[in-house]
């Protein structure tokens, strides 16, 4: 189709859809006025009932937990995709890092970059346990955490190379973690169904309001999540960055 | 009433449908996409927004404050972490396009080669 055709197709659509806005948004709440029922149930009831005062995590993790182990396996789905996508190819071969323009140098890291991406690993690392660790009391949880943990890994190739990098983060490791922490999620679950006869009940004591330990499952769903999420992100970065440096067509070389 | 959230979220779903439709680089096609989705993330946190409420966090707040919803708050941490898994996946199809057809110009990928 041509481009001129292809932009009025878009045109009747964008028309025919933003008919259906109006006529969608014309039923919504007015902005900023009522909150759904279901939500202000949430607010009311979640710190009692689950002694968490981040009530974001407790709808998350608890009252709605088995959308959230859902959301974890399109993560992790989605990862099995990549690396399936850019696994080495019959035609590729791996080969050690170099610059495909032979006369092109590579730049050396800079000082300033190697000696802030260095210093950057223990807080970043630091820094992402804590989100996780406090996901359940204050804004955060394993799905920000575990990114921020994954960055903190990435400085190390920021810093470094990126053949530390896969020595740091070996990608059967990352694998082995992403899987086992995405089933973990799957295991409290089933926990619950043993302990309470229903999915994902909460089987461990609740703990006193704002402590670390508190708020029953949802610190060890928020872990499980965190690992889940930061292996997927290092993988992720790990296959990408693979392609840059150690994949190349064979009648290249 | 305020209609400008709402406003906004239909605007940037259309823009980024426009940048999809347009688009002459996949991977500006994938940004695209991004821009797409984020209206889905406004539109959800404008039907939970209140007026003079915090967020639904109380460690610090009394027990009986007015606070926003926070059903949509944790929709709209799902619709985040789905929309950068689509975001890797269709990069990495981008990568191995660029591989086999040698552009990434959508364009020029008219027919489909086994």
């Amino acid at each position: 189709m041509s481009r001129r055709g292809r932009l009025f197709v878009f045109v009747a659509g964008a028309l025919g859809i933003s008919a259906l806005f109006v006529w969608g948004f014309s039923g919504l709440p007015d902005f900023g006025v009522q909150p759904s029922v279901y939500g202000e149930q949430l607010s009311e009831r979640a710190v009692d009932e689950r002694h968490a005062t981040n009530v974001v995590a407790a709808t998350t993790f608890d009252y709605r937990g088995l959308d959230t182990m859902i959301e974890e396996f399109i993560l992790f789905s989605a990862v099995i995709g990549i690396l399936l996508l850019l696994r080495a190819q019959r035609d590729e071969e791996e080969d050690a890092p170099h610059d495909m323009a032979e006369s092109r140098r590579p730049l050396p890291t800079s000082d300033a970059v190697r000696v802030f991406g260095l210093g950057l690993i223990g807080p970043t690392i630091l820094f992402g346990t804590y989100v996780v660790a406090h996901g359940h009391l204050t804004p955060g949880g394993g799905f920000q955490g575990g990114v921020v943990l994954a960055s903190g890994l990435l400085l190390v190739y920021l810093a470094g190379e990126f053949l530390s990098f896969e020595r740091l983060a070996p990608e059967k490791l990352m694998e082995a973690t992403e899987a086992v922490a995405a089933w973990t999620y799957v295991a409290v679950g089933l926990a619950g169904l043993v302990a309470g006869g229903l999915f994902l009940t909460n089987f461990l004591p609740l703990g006193r309001i704002g402590d670390v330990f508190s708020a029953g499952m949802i610190p060890l769903i928020n872990v499980a999540v965190a690992l889940e999420v930061a292996a997927a992100f290092v993988l992720l970065s790990d296959e990408f960055l693979e392609q840059a440096v150690l994949v190349r067509k064979r009648d290249r070389s | 009433m305020t209609v400008l959230p709402y406003v906004v979220a239909a605007w940037l779903f259309l823009i980024g449908l426009y940048g999809i439709v347009t688009s002459r680089n996949l991977i500006h096609l994938v940004t695209c996409l991004a821009v797409t989705q984020s209206s889905t993330y406004l539109l959800l946190l404008a039907i939970g927004y209140q007026e003079d409420a915090t967020a639904p966090i109380f460690g610090d707040i009394p027990m009986d404050a007015e606070v926003v919803d926070p059903v949509v708050q944790a929709m709209t941490l799902t619709d985040g972490v789905v929309s950068v898994t689509v975001s890797a996946l269709l990069l990495a199809l981008a990568v191995q396009t660029h591989k086999r057809a040698g552009t990434l110009d959508p364009n020029a990928l008219r027919a489909l080669r086994g």
